[in-house]
C-alpha cells in the first residue's frame, strides 16, 4: 500500500525526522491559508500523487512541472491553481496521467549537496538494508547502474535491530562529519523504527539534504506498506487515498480477488497467480495484448466469478475474454456453472474462450455446451490462447 | 522415492479444525496420509471427526504422538506465531500453507529458522504443500494427478504445479516428491534447497523446476545446477508478460543482483545452465521428456 509525501513526511516527523514544515490542501481556501502559514523567502507547490517523477511531468493542459519552487504567495498560488484538479503525466503514471487533488504546500530549503537514503526489506537475506548515496536527488536505479560504487548497503538484523555502529556507517560512507554524524544517526534510528514497527516494505528519502547551516533534513519521502500487515495499522490503513487506486482493483478487492488492470484487450480469469502469469505469457506469445491479470484464487464460488466477470467487462478495451482454470480443489463444474451464471446476468457481446482442466473436468464442459451461451471450449492452454488471440486480432 | 516425507510420516495439522484444515485434512487422510494429531489451542481434549486427538500445543503432538512433520492451516496474522511454535517443539519439518502472511513476521522467522542450525525445515508459506505420490500428501494439492515415479518437481505456484504434474502423468511419467515453495518474497525453502535435495536423492532421476518474476532464487538454483547436477533439468518462468513495478519501488530492485528478477534473466540463467526450457506452461513435461526418456 502507498500513501502520498505529505502523509510519509507526517510519519517521519512523528518518528523524529525532520522534514521542511508543510500544509496539505485540497482547495483553493485551504491553498491560501497554506499559504499564509509558510515562513522564509522560498515556498514549494507539489502535487500529491502516488507517482514519482513529478517535477519533469507535464500537465494534459500543457502546463509544466508538478513540482514548483517559488518567491512569493502570489506565485504559489498562480502554481496551486495550475496544479489543483489538474491532470499530471509524468514517467510512471503512463499516458492518461493522474488527476491532483491534493497539494502539498511546504517552506522552501537552500541545498549544500543532496544524498539519497532509503531502507527497504531484502527478500534474499530477510532483514532490512539501509541504502545510502552520496548522488541525491536523482534515480538511483541509474546511479546503481553506472556508480555502484557510490551506493552503501548496510543490512540490519532483526534480532539486533539499528546500532549506533549501521548509522556510523553510513554517516562515514556519506562523507559526514562532526555533529552531521549525529544528526544522520538520529534520522536513521527514525526511518528504522518507523519501517519496522509499520511494517514498511520501503521507505525512500531522495533527496536528503545538508543546508548550508549545516541541517540534515528528508526534502521529499516515498513510503511503502506490506498489505497484507496493514490490518495491524489502522493509522496506516487510513492514509489509504481510493482517488490513487485503479476503481476495478478497488472493486476486486472487495471479493478478495487478485486483479490488477493493464493496457491490453484480453481479459483473464485464472486460479492461481502463477497460472494467470503464465496465461498473460502466452496471450503475449501469440501476439495479443492481455488486459489484466486476475487470480480468482481456490476458493471462487458462483459470486465470486459472477464478480470477476463485471470487473474485467467494465474495462472497456476489453474485445474478449480467456478463462483458463486448473481444478484442483476448485471443481470445474462449480467454475463452470459460475460462468453460465455470470454470462446470462451480463450482457456478453465479446468473444469468450474457456479452458478447464483438472476436477470434475467431464461434468464443468458438460454444464458448458448444454448451457447455450456462445462460447468457444479450449483443449489445452496452447490452444486456448491461440483461440482468443484469433477471435479479437482477426 | 522420495524427500521429506513418506509413508513414514507422522503429521500434525495445526489449525485442524478450521474450514479449510478440516477439508484439506479429509482429502489428505483419503489419499493416505498419517495424520497423528491436530492442534487448536483452547480445544484440546477433543476428537476430530471422531478420529484425529485434537490438542492445545505443538509440542503435545510432539511428545505424546510422536509426531515429525507439521501443516499450518492457521488465519495469516497467527501463522508466524504457529511456526514459530512448530520450531519451538523441534518439529524437523514445518509446511505453511497460508497466504497472506507478513513479510515482516516472516523476516522474524527466518531467524529462528537459521538458529536451529538445520534441524527445522520450512517449506512456504503461501505454497500448496509437498506430496510423495502413492505415500503422502499433505497440502492442498489434487492428490489424484499424481502418479509415482522418478521425477522431481519444485514450484512458486500451486496450479502451475498441477499444470506440469498433469502433464507428466498424462505421458506415462509419475513423480518422486513435488514440493511447492510458495510464492511469498520470504520463505523457508528456497529453490535451490529444493534442487539440491532432489539432485541428492537417488530415487529422483529428473527435475522440474517452475520459477516466477521477482528475487533471485531461480539464478541461485541455475547456479548449483550448472556446477552440479547431471540429472536432466527443465524449468518454466512465468512473468514474462507481467508490468514493471507494480510489486516494490525502485530501491527495492537494486538490492537483487543487476538484472535479477526479470523473466529473461532467469530463462538466460537456466539456458546457461544447461536446463531444457518451455517457453509456455503446456510445453513443460516436453522440455523435460526431450532430454529425459525415463
Amino acid at each position: 500500500m502507498n500513501i502520498h509525501e505529505y502523509q510519509a513526511k507526517g510519519l517521519l516527523a512523528d518518528y523524529g525526522v525532520p522534514v521542511p514544515s508543510g500544509y496539505a490542501a485540497t482547495t483553493a481556501e485551504e491553498v491560501d491559508s497554506a499559504i499564509a502559514k509558510i515562513e522564509g523567502d522560498l515556498i514549494v507547490v507539489k502535487a500529491q500523487i502516488h507517482a514519482g517523477g513529478r517535477g519533469k511531468g507535464t500537465f494534459t493542459d500543457g502546463y509544466k512541472g508538478g513540482v514548483k519552487v517559488v518567491k512569493d504567495a502570489a506565485a504559489a498560488k498562480d502554481a496551486a491553481a495550475a496544479m489543483l484538479n489538474n491532470t499530471l503525466v509524468t514517467a510512471q503514471t503512463g499516458p492518461a496521467g493522474r488527476k491532483v487533488q491534493t497539494l502539498y504546500i511546504t517552506e522552501g530549503c537552500d541545498i549544500a549537496h543532496e544524498y539519497y537514503l532509503a531502507i527497504v526489506l531484502d527478500r534474499e537475506t530477510a532483514q532490512a538494508v539501509i541504502i545510502a548515496s552520496t548522488e541525491g536527488g536523482m534515480d538511483i536505479e541509474a546511479v546503481a547502474e553506472k556508480t555502484p560504487e557510490k551506493i552503501t548497503r548496510v543490512p540490519v538484523s532483526p534480532s539486533t535491530g539499528i546500532r549506533p555502529h549501521h548509522c556510523r556507517e553510513v554517516a562515514f560512507s556519506l562523507g559526514f562529519a562532526g555533529d552531521q554524524v549525529k544528526q544522520l544517526s538520529k534520522i536513521l534510528v527514525g526511518v528504522y523504527k518507523m519501517f519496522w514497527e509499520k511494517n514498511a516494505m520501503l521507505v525512500e528519502i531522495n533527496p536528503l539534504i545538508t543546508t548550508p547551516e549545516g541541517e540534515v533534513v528528508a526534502l521529499d519521502a516515498k513510503v511503502s506498506f506490506d498489505g497484507n500487515a496493514v490490518f495491524k495499522h489502522a493509522d496506516i490503513l487510513a492514509l489509504r487515498d481510493l482517488n490513487e487506486e485503479d476503481p476495478k482493483e478497488i472493486e476486486a478487492s472487495k471479493y478478495d480477488l487478485a486483479y490488477i488492470a493493464l493496457d491490453g484487450n484480453i481479459a483473464c480469469m485464472v486460479n492461481g497467480a502463477g497460472l494467470a502469469m503464465a496465461t498473460m505469457d502466452i496471450i503475449q506469445s501469440f501476439g495479443g495484448s492481455p488486459a489484466n491479470f486476475l487470480d480468482v484464487g481456490g476458493g471462487a464460488n458462483e459470486e465470486k466469478v459472477t464478480a470477476a466477470f463485471k470487473i474485467i467487462l467494465s474495462d472497456p478495451n476489453v474485445k474478449g475474454i480467456l478463462v483458463n482454470i486448473f481444478g484442483g480443489i476448485m471443481k470445474c463444474d462449480v467454475i463452470a456453472r459460475g460462468v453460465v451464471a455470470a454470462a446470462k446476468n451480463i450482457d456478453l457481446n465479446v468473444p469468450l474462450v474457456v479452458r478447464l482442466e483438472g476436477t470434475n473436468v467431464e461434468a464443468g464442459k458438460k454444464i458448458l455446451s448444454e448451457s447455450g451461451i456462445a462460447l468457444t471450449p479450449a483443449d489445452s492452454l496452447v490452444h486456448a490462447a491461440e483461440l482468443i488471440v484469433k477471435q479479437v486480432n482477426g | 522415492m522420495s524427500i521429506l516425507v513418506n509413508k513414514d510420516t507422522r503429521l500434525v495439522v495445526q489449525g485442524l479444525t478450521g474450514k479449510t484444515g478440516t477439508f484439506h485434512t479429509q482429502q489428505c487422510i483419503e489419499y493416505g496420509t498419517n495424520v497423528v494429531a491436530g492442534v487448536t489451542p483452547g480445544k484440546g481434549g477433543q476428537l476430530w471427526e471422531d478420529t484425529v486427538p485434537v490438542l492445545n500445543t505443538v509440542s503435545e503432538a510432539v511428545k505424546q504422538h510422536g509426531a515429525n512433520v507439521s501443516v499450518i492451516y492457521v488465519p495469516p496474522p497467527f501463522a508466524a506465531d504457529s511456526i514459530l511454535e512448530a520450531i519451538a517443539a523441534e518439529i524437523p519439518l514445518v509446511i505453511c500453507i497460508t497466504e497472506g502472511v507478513p513479510v515482516r513476521d516472516m523476516a522474524e522467522v527466518r531467524k529462528a529458522l537459521d538458529a536451529t542450525n538445520g534441524k527445522t525445515r520450512l517449506i512456504g508459506p503461501n505454497c500448496p504443500g509437498i506430496i510423495t505420490p502413492g505415500e503422502c500428501k499433505i497440502g492442498i494439492m489434487p492428490g489424484y494427478i499424481h502418479k509415482p515415479g522418478r521425477v522431481g518437481v519444485v514450484s512458486r505456484s500451486g496450479t502451475l504445479t498441477y499444470e506440469a504434474v498433469y502433464q507428466l502423468t498424462t505421458r506415462g511419467h509419475g513423480q518422486s516428491t513435488c514440493i511447492g515453495i510458495g510464492g511469498d518474497p520470504i520463505n523457508g525453502t528456497s529453490q535451490l534447497d529444493a534442487v539440491r535435495m532432489l539432485n541428492e536423492d537417488p530415487e529422483t532421476d529428473a527435475i522440474i523446476m517452475i520459477g516466477e518474476i521477482g528475487g533471485s532464487a531461480e539464478e541461485e538454483a541455475c547456479a548449483y545446477i550448472k556446477e552440479h547436477v547431471k540429472k536432466p533439468v527443465a524449468g518454466f518462468i512465468a512473468g514474462a508478460s507481467a508490468p514493471k513495478g507494480r510489486t516494490m519501488g525502485h530501491a527495492g530492485a537494486i538490492v537483487s543482483a543487476s538484472g535479477a528478477g526479470t523473466a529473461e534473466a532467469k530463462f538466460a540463467a537456466m539456458e546457461d545452465a544447461g536446463v531444457s526450457i518451455a517457453r509456455n506452461p503446456s510445453e513443460i513435461a516436453d522440455a523435460l521428456l526431450k532430454i529425459y526418456q525415463g
